[in-house]
């Protein structure tokens, strides 16, 4: 092979390479991508059974049974519908009652139950996944301040302190 | 009043960096040596007023200054002492702090350390340096204060985020962001030699020690991070994908390419501009990271509060930086002179692989990271890209480069022979399918495809091995021979044998951890008995406990061998009084390489508890790994080859190379 020819290899050889990385980046993005949803948007999205999203929004209040086991139901509420949805193994430290809450699964084509495979922890300092915070500011459901009244009460002492959007929270616990 | 000295010391350092950010350039511009001269002395008073601004703050913390709005925001006075240290840097203005204070202290390394770099060259490399230095400044003084006080100031804190108060935390920052930061000395140098137009194998040699000890501590950085994110989060996960994990893997993975790349530079002559945009590359991407992390447009444990204002500042720091950058190498790039020539069968042609390779796989974690961000700013819709997005993308894009990293060290520059490497390797490859095969029937079976990724494991650990043996020359010479041999080599031929060796133990440790994981969620009540990973669990009950800032339920479990008692963990869940925020502390017992991980769940209505319990074989080797790739990393940083400004150094075997040819 000539100098030019075998450039011309390395670089065939590289572009190739390149190539199938994008093909495969495409691949996964159709395969593994999951879109987020909330269960007011589930009647005008026409979900298959079996694709994965995830789902958010508050827990109801009230809603949360524990079965047999380490499955649990409950509904997720975004004020307008409800979904319920059953999950097995252990809810994250910050699951909650009335909190928010985003849930990884698909509906069951059979019971029409949504069935979650992870349920999320991370929330920021107001118990709120930022993808349902957004939205329910959006409309209008919740903000920001109320957000640390859902939060229970810091004991202790009574305090009068400022969170960090500037508001006064004032929480007298006995 | 400390606090004031701090708050003023730090303006002082913003006064500072302006100075050094200008006269310097002016200097190289005029040829005058001594406005030159005020970057080592201005970078050094700059590493000064910063130390002494974050001391105290630090002092703040230490004292529990509840007038401090900062410390009152993220301290408690009953957390124990070295959490009120770790406190400083478990915030956001405090990180940006630790940020600034290790990006001024690299630039005052370069100003003691650069005694030997020209004075044109230091002189501009202190000045980029100096530029970001004045921007991190503006962006703390502007928008994320830590000298802010409070009044009247509260009597109590509100408590550092529970999760954050970890050993791990406390050395997990500092790590990593002596990494991160690290790659700006590489980015300061690729400036400068855009800037002055020249560019040669010497610069090669000045920019690689700190490139790999840059690399080096943010591989121990993002190992320290996994382990952390591992034992604390209770999910017995070690990598989860996230956006902020992957902030700080970006960096390592170029970093790691622009490592190979320099060392064909350096070597060669070759390979000039690439590096240069590798430099350049390497460091956007910490700050890529810096902004994704900072910003709040990921919300995470490490999104301490969200502030838009922040996020549009950083954004601007990335654009002005990376963008003048870039614009920088378009336009000087094409006047640099292309070095020397190789064949594709060669050392550099096994790394230019290595950096296709890297580099690829960098642009796909980059993809899967911002695709959901500018998707949704574009769409307003909002996806999740998970794990198995990178596992199909990037994990079979590094196969390749894993099967070839035993090739690269047994060809020679400029060209090399893979038949003849072949020969040389196929009895390593022999043995490393043998030693896959032996870990997965010892691991009683479990996946077919597993025996292949043990093996590539294998593979990686006895290329190493291999490459040492043929340096040495062992079975042709005496052993006592070759052992000397061996003593003689260069440490920098040390350290890459180490690091590869380290990153095969890391790939059985991922494999292992992956094919060979058991989970069982159960629900126990106290006398109960479950098995797992060969070992049976009996859950004795409950212990309430108090620590300093929190109470805990402390469940105790008993775990059997074939009737006889082997061990027993403690398995809790804390609630942190100040917050009222629960968390769950794992009970992790360690066999051999292997853990046995136990998380509580929630109690159940009849008076048992979930229990999450997974057997992880061979999991400490991710870790292992890791650190062994650290020691490679400094053994090589040892060689004297690269100490370039070392103090103590007597002899100067490349002065002649590095005299500016003014």
């Amino acid at each position: 092979m000539t100098r030019k020819q075998k450039r011309l290899a390395v670089i065939a050889g590289g572009m190739s390479f390149i190539i199938i990385a994008v093909f495969l980046v495409m691949f996964a993005f159709s395969q593994s991508v999951a879109y987020f949803f909330m269960p007011g948007d589930l009647a005008t999205a026409n979900l298959q059974p079996g694709t994965r999203i995830r789902l958010g929004g508050l827990v109801e209040a009230g809603s949360v049974e524990r079965g047999q086991g380490s499955t649990v139901r409950f509904t997720v509420t975004d004020g307008n519908a409800t979904v319920p949805v059953s999950y097995t193994g252990i809810l994250p430290d910050l699951f909650r009652e009335g909190q928010g809450v985003v849930t990884e699964g698909s509906f069951d084509a059979a019971t029409h139950a949504f069935v979650a495979d992870s349920v999320l922890a991370k929330h920021d300092e107001n118990y709120m996944p930022k993808e349902v915070a957004d939205r329910l500011k959006k409309d209008g459901v919740w903000e920001d301040g109320t957000g640390k009244g859902m939060a229970p009460a810091k004991d202790g002492t009574d305090q009068q302190t400022k969170d960090k959007t500037g508001q006064v929270v004032g929480s007298t616990t006995p | 009043m400390i606090v004031e000295i701090g708050h003023f010391a730090l303006v002082l350092a913003l006064a500072t960096a302006i100075i050094v950010s200008i006269l310097p350039v002016v200097g190289v511009h005029r040829r005058d040596a001594g406005m030159m001269a005020v970057a080592t002395t201005g970078s050094l008073v700059m590493f000064g007023l910063v130390a002494l601004s974050f001391a105290a703050l630090t002092w703040a913390y230490v004292v529990s200054d509840f007038s401090v709005k900062n410390v009152w925001e993220n301290s408690h006075s009953l957390m124990p002492l070295i959490y009120k240290y770790s406190g400083v840097w478990g915030n956001h203005e405090g990180s940006m702090m630790l940020w600034l204070l290790i990006l001024v202290f690299f630039s005052a390394l370069v100003a003691i350390f650069g005694r030997n770099i020209p004075e044109t060259l230091k002189a501009n490399v202190l000045a980029v340096q100096a530029w970001i230095s004045l921007a991190f400044l503006l962006f703390i003084l502007l928008t994320s204060n830590p000298f802010i006080r409070l009044d009247p100031a509260p009597a109590e804190g509100q408590d550092l985020n529970p999760i954050l108060q970890d050993f791990g935390l406390a050395i997990h920052p500092p790590l990593l962001y002596l990494g991160y930061v690290g790659f700006s000395v590489c980015f300061s140098f690729a400036v400068a030699a855009l800037m002055e137009g020249r560019i040669d194998a010497a610069w090669a040699r000045w920019v690689r020690p700190w490139t790999l000890a840059a690399w080096t501590f943010l591989t121990a950085g993002i190992a320290m991070g996994s382990y952390w994110a591992y034992y604390e989060l209770g999910w017995g996960g070690w990598w989860f994908w996230d956006p902020v994990e992957n902030a700080s893997f970006m960096p390592w993975l170029a970093g790691t390419a622009l490592l190979h790349s320099a060392l064909v530079m350096e070597k060669r002559e070759a390979l000039k501009i690439w590096t240069v945009l590798l430099a350049i590359m390497t460091f956007s991407l910490s700050m890529l990271g810096t902004f994704l992390v900072r910003s709040g447009v990921l919300t995470s444990v490490h999104a301490f509060a969200t502030d838009p204002s922040r996020g549009i500042f950083i954004l601007c720091i990335l654009a002005i930086f990376i963008g003048g950058a870039f614009m920088l190498f378009a336009w000087r790039a094409p006047t640099l002179k292309a070095g020397g020539l190789f064949a594709p069968i060669s050392r550099e042609g096994s790394l230019v692989l290595n950096n296709l390779i890297l580099t690829v796989s960098t642009a796909t974690v980059l993809t899967g990271t911002l695709y959901p961000l500018v998707l949704e700013t574009l769409t307003g819709e909002k996806i999740s890209v998970g794990a198995p997005f990178f596992n199909m993308t990037f994990g079979l894009l590094m196969l390749p480069l894993l099967i070839a990293v035993p090739f690269g060290p047994m060809l020679a520059w400029k060209r090399g022979d893979l038949y003849g490497a072949m020969q040389r390797l196929w009895v390593f490859a022999g043995l490393a399918l043998l030693a896959g095969l032996l870990l997965w029937y010892v691991q009683n079976g479990g996946p077919i495809l597993a025996i292949f990724g043990l093996a590539i494991g294998c593979w990686g650990m006895l290329g190493a091995v291999a490459d040492l043996w043929y340096r040495g020359n062992f079975g042709k010479l005496p052993v006592m021979t070759s052992l000397r041999r061996l003593k003689g080599l260069p440490r920098s031929a040390w350290g890459t044998a180490i690091a590869h060796f380290g990153l095969g133990v890391t790939v059985i440790g991922i494999v292992a951890a992956s094919a060979f994981n058991t989970e069982h969620v159960v629900e126990m009540k106290q006398g109960q008995t479950t098995d797992a990973g060969g070992y049976a669990l009996t859950f004795d009950g409950f212990r309430e406990a108090v620590g300093p800032n929190y109470t805990e339920e402390r469940g105790h479990f008993t775990v059997r061998s074939g009737g006889a008692v082997v061990a027993d963990v403690w398995s809790s869940k804390r609630l942190y009084t100040a917050r009222r925020m629960p968390t769950t502390e794992a009970g992790i017992l360690t066999f051999g390489l292997s853990q046995l991980y136990v998380s509580l769940g929630d109690p159940m209505d009849g008076g048992g508890i979930v229990v999450r319990i997974w057997w992880k074989p061979l999991i400490l080797c991710i870790w292992g790994g890791c650190l062994i790739m650290m020691v490679g990393g400094f053994v090589s940083l040892s060689d004297r080859r690269l100490r370039v400004g070392a103090p103590s150094r007597k002899a100067k075997p490349v002065k002649a190379v590095m005299e500016p040819a003014e």
